[in-house]
């Protein structure tokens, strides 16, 4: 996307002279023109990065939690969805994307959405499409955080997080890497959001993790997932809505968004067989969880690089990122005992870092405009490296301050009593029988 | 009258059935179970995460007969529910004091 901007930016600046010599009028050549074609893709890849969230996270991480807290997995994701979508309308998108002089945050002139009229145009899009679509983005983010805090958290704190998280911390990581700010103007690639969406929320899950503490029996009782088929679904609807994640950030229904979904079937298809493999070597069989989880591993890593890698760069990042995925959660954490219950960090945290710096090693110019350290621009691993630093400090202490306040104020977490009795009787009254 | 009770694998529940239909019994009731003996239970890995589960599932079958029929029906059972592998269950046998068919107010015998 960063990239189609600057194409725009370039192009601007190389015929408005142009046009200023040969006297033709400005107005008609710079007015932008909606097509139809990207149009569609646009309002369809919305529809599907939306079912990713529900009821794709639900099912995929509802079916890893004990029996007694499925609803209220689902329901986190379900709420979040909610939630997410009225603060992106009051003022998140604003501070995202509205075109303000600082380069770490946008200001309220986008406020309610109040400039939407049916013909503004964001590219070749209506500016309705682009808000919403990136509001799909806004919530999964949020919606990922919740697998690190899972079957302990009060659904209170957690709203309350999740709300000032967006505004705080979503927000103006975007606004970074997509709406003007400094990232994005150093040159980080950042395709589809392997560093707005899967480092800075698999950073805030870690810390979440760490802060809320352990949950109630962690490394002696039984806490095994109760319905791996049920993650199963969840990790199928994730990959059929990634091609709207990584193929909609084209934000158009060209050549750009056609590689893009190539490799994004490839590094998970390879990513879910390199974890899959491993684990079968290690633990001695192959299991449904980790294939699934694997492939998302995979799914995440590609993320940055869609716009940016060929199919054999997209082979080598999903074989790396199942391998580093696998590593993070069964030998990392338990390594460094912290309880990140489903596996946050590891999935979406390591695999959007080991994304991000790939992206910088497999970057091909004659696909996305940039080369990478194969094609002899080392200096782009550098500047990857930045922005992943950069998400991990604003993520990693912003999280920890508004974590440690609502701790503070109402607390994080359900006693030990309701933590026992399962969130979906205690926090909702509901369960399923 | 006895009761018997044999613990069985789940696997091995028709065999059984089959068996049994063929002495004449007439009814039995099987119930979903989960515990451990000599078998020990298993483990499971999750994402490298390894849950030692000891209760093993089981199926518990229950079932009423005359005198006659013990020693037919646990011979059946104990040949059907056979792999020869560790696991396979026990039967137990008990005295039944009496029994009754609710619809008709039969009893002893006549109610089996």
């Amino acid at each position: 996307m960063k990239t189609k901007i600057k194409n725009v930016i370039n192009l601007m600046f190389i015929t408005t002279p142009m046009l200023l010599i040969s006297g033709i009028a400005l107005a008609d050549d710079k007015k932008p023109v909606l097509d139809t074609g990207d149009t569609a893709w646009l309002l369809t890849s919305t529809v599907i990065v939306l079912l990713m969230t529900i009821p794709g996270i639900a099912l995929f991480y509802g079916g890893m939690v004990r029996k007694r807290n499925i609803l209220a997995t689902l329901m986190q994701s379900f709420t979040i969805t909610c939630l997410v979508t009225v603060i992106w309308m009051v003022l998140g998108y604003s501070l995202a994307f509205s075109k303000g002089a600082s380069s770490f945050v946008g200001n309220l002139d986008l406020a309610f959405l109040s400039h939407l009229t049916v013909e503004a145009i964001n590219g070749t899009i209506p500016d309705s499409v682009f808000v919403i679509f990136q509001a799909t983005f806004a919530i999964i983010t949020a919606a990922l955080i919740t697998g690190a805090v899972a079957e302990r958290m009060k659904f209170s704190a957690l709203l309350l997080f999740i709300g000032l998280w967006s505004i705080i911390v979503y927000s103006p990581i975007t606004y970074w890497v997509w709406g003007g700010g400094f990232l994005g103007s150093d040159g980080v690639l950042d395709f589809a959001g392997g560093t707005v969406v899967h480092i800075n929320s698999g950073v805030a899950a870690l810390v979440a993790a760490v802060m809320i503490g352990k949950r109630k029996g962690f490394g002696t009782e039984n806490l095994a997932p109760h319905n791996v088929a049920l993650t199963m679904i969840g990790g199928s609807l994730l990959w059929v809505g990634w091609f709207g994640f990584n193929a909609g950030s084209a934000l158009g229904a060209n050549g750009t968004a056609g590689m893009a979904m190539a490799v994004t079937q490839i590094a998970a298809a390879v990513a879910g067989l390199s974890w899959m493999f491993i684990e079968w070597v290690h633990n001695g069989k192959p299991t449904l969880l980790g294939v699934v989880s694997g492939a998302v591993g995979g799914l995440v890593a590609i993320t940055p690089a869609a716009g940016f890698v060929s199919p054999a760069g997209a082979f080598f990042i999903g074989l790396v990122a199942g391998a580093v995925c696998y590593w993070g959660a069964a030998i990392l954490k338990p390594m460094l005992g912290y309880d990140d219950s489903l596996d946050v960090f590891a999935v979406h945290g390591l695999g959007g870092i080991t994304g991000a710096i790939l992206t910088g090693v497999f970057a091909v110019e004659a696909i996305g405009g940039t080369a990478g350290a194969l094609e002899g621009n080392s200096a782009q691993i550098v500047i990857q490296l930045k922005g992943i630093v950069a998400t991990i400090l604003w993520s990693g202490i912003a999280s920890a301050v508004i974590l440690f306040v609502i701790d503070k104020v109402i607390g994080l977490r359900v006693d030990a009593d309701a933590e026992a009795e399962g969130l979906d009787i205690n926090q909702h009254g509901e369960r399923i029988n | 009258m006895k009761m018997i009770l044999a613990i069985i694998k789940p696997q091995k529940l028709e065999e059984v059935r089959q068996e049994l239909v063929k002495l004449g019994i007439e009814g039995l009731t099987s119930s979903e179970v989960s515990g451990f003996g000599r078998q020990k239970g298993h483990t499971e890995i999750y994402r490298g995460a390894e849950y030692d589960i000891s209760f093993v599932p089981k199926l518990k079958i229950e079932l009423a007969v005359t005198d006659e029929q013990v020693e037919p029906t646990v011979e059946a059972i104990k040949s059907a529910a056979n792999t020869n592998k560790i696991g396979d269950g026990k039967i137990f046998v008990y005295d039944l004091t009496q029994a009754i068919r609710i619809r008709t107010g039969e009893s002893g015998e006549e109610a089996l």
